[in-house]
């Protein structure tokens, strides 16, 4: 098949390109969620983005809290954004950040307003931005414009034959046409660590792997109560007949193909080497990472399932492909791509790469995707230890 | 023949059913994706799509390979044809 050149995005302001055209109405903290709700209610076109956490957070667990805000925002998928928080302080550097791209931002905050007050305020100034994104037309943007994100769930022995390498075949094809890639999920690399690190493209990079790894591993060591056989593999794993963490690793690594990965990021954080395969230290909980992904700028995500995980992200389409013929039938609603045919040997992993690749610029284009279609919108903010 | 279950590197000691299931006494088609070369096995008992199958003798100890890696090791004896899961098989990692 002849790799499609182009797919119909929007052009933003600081030249990234969007496969969506949302207007998010953003919460800083857990208590402007009414506010901010109540907004993308009066407003037609405006979606806002409920969380649980952003007070009394501190140090690093803080910076990430502002990382994913910011890049959430910032996110090309994003035509225009309202930030609501109840100090004007903390809403400032988020949206003072947005702004850098050009995009229409502006913040509010509840402190001294009360809700109704900063709801008015906040509606009319969405109004405008729904209207003025709802002229955005969409226009042929290079494959390159796409920065695709992959993870994994409710995994089974069918996603490491063959849900995983299709998406493995997507990444060996598209990324020599300039697209961004990006996988995480640290901890589901446990057992197969030392092959995965040799897949760092620069020595630098190996050992950025290593040390992100090392401390994950250290962590889990000084949490555990026993070990983590009853969360991984999970239950729904082991159903279908992923026994170890080990295998399920292995499994995982498949979605990467034949690539190397040309930098680690922290969770949240934006590429900064240009195109290519990135590695993002995130959790393997789907809506977690997924979440972390959008934030580092990714614009449309694969999602493999074997038993069918039913994920969905507020801003970053997220499309799913099955290899399993029970799930592809059961749960045919949740399944964008069926790739259940490698496994009765009716098509090869070339035909199920091609196959994705289609479904995937289709939903660049627009088509929603199942989890779209379903109203998954599942925002989780990582939290990487309690508040003060 | 259709394909039962399938090997995913040469060297692997276990195969993955990918039929709805096999039954005991089921003579099975292997397809090892590696090399395309089909092997053929006796199941010994009722294993269903996704779980693993031995392909050799195992003893407690041993340790079982897939995608030509470690997974994880044997903790009670499993002979060839049998069902590989949790109940005789733990990861080395926790």
């Amino acid at each position: 098949m002849e790799i499609p050149k182009s797919f119909l995005g929007y052009k933003r302001e600081n030249g990234r390109a969007g496969t969506r055209n949302h207007v998010i109405i953003l919460p800083v903290d857990d208590i402007s969620n009414a506010c901010a709700e109540a907004v993308a209610n009066n407003i037609k076109g405006t979606i806002a983005l409920p969380h649980s956490y952003g007070r009394l957070q501190f140090g690093a667990d803080l910076e990430l809290h502002f990382r994913t805000m910011i890049g959430t925002a910032k996110n090309p998928n994003v035509a225009a954004a309202i930030i609501i928080g109840i100090e004007p302080k903390w809403t400032k550097r988020i949206v003072d950040e947005v702004a850098k791209t050009g995009k229409p931002v502006e913040g509010f905050s509840i402190e001294g307003a009360g809700d109704i007050e900063t709801i008015m305020k906040a509606s009319k100034k969405a109004q405008e931005f729904s209207m003025w994104a709802s002229e955005k037309q969409r226009v042929e943007c290079p494959i390159s414009d796409l920065w695709i994100s992959v993870k994994c769930g409710e995994s089974d022995t069918t996603s490491g034959l063959a849900s995983n390498p299709t998406v493995g075949n997507l990444m060996d094809k598209l990324e020599p046409l300039g697209v961004h890639l990006c996988f995480g999920e640290t901890s589901e690399l446990t057992g197969a660590e030392t092959v995965c690190e040799k897949r760092g493209k620069t020595p630098e990079a190996q050992e950025k792997f290593k040390k992100t790894w090392n401390e994950y591993n250290d962590f889990i060591l000084k949490e555990a109560t026993d070990d983590l056989s009853e969360s991984q593999p999970t239950a729904g794993n082991i159903a279908g007949g992923l026994t170890t963490i080990e295998e399920k690793a292995f499994g995982n690594f498949q979605k990467i193909g034949s690539r190397q990965f040309v930098d680690v990021l922290t969770p949240a954080e934006e590429p900064q080497k240009g195109p290519g395969l990135y590695f993002m230290d995130t959790s393997s909980a789907a809506a977690e990472c997924v979440t972390l992904q959008a934030a580092g700028g990714f614009n449309i995500h694969l999602f493999p399932t074997g038993q069918g995980n039913i994920i969905g992200n507020p801003i970053e389409p997220v499309l799913k492909l099955t290899a399993n013929p029970l799930t592809a039938v059961k749960m045919s609603e949740h399944i964008d791509c069926d790739v259940s045919k490698i496994l009765s040997r009716e098509m090869n992993l070339d035909q199920a790469g091609d196959e994705l690749i289609k479904a995937t610029i289709r939903a660049a284009n627009g088509r929603l995707t199942c989890a779209e279609a379903l109203g998954h919108r599942e925002f989780v903010m990582t939290k990487l230890y309690r508040s003060a | 023949m259709a394909t039962d279950i399938i090997i995913h590197d040469e060297k692997d000691n276990v195969g993955v059913v990918v039929i709805e299931k096999i039954t005991p006494k089921q003579d099975c088609s292997c397809w090892v994706m590696e090399n395309d070369k089909t092997v053929s096995i006796q199941s010994a008992d009722e294993i269903t799509l996704g779980h693993k199958i031995a392909m050799t003798d195992l003893n407690e100890g041993d340790t079982i390979i897939k995608y030509g890696h470690d997974i994880g090791k044997v903790v009670k004896s499993i002979k060839r044809g049998e069902h590989v899961h949790v109940h005789n098989v733990k990861t080395k990692k926790w």
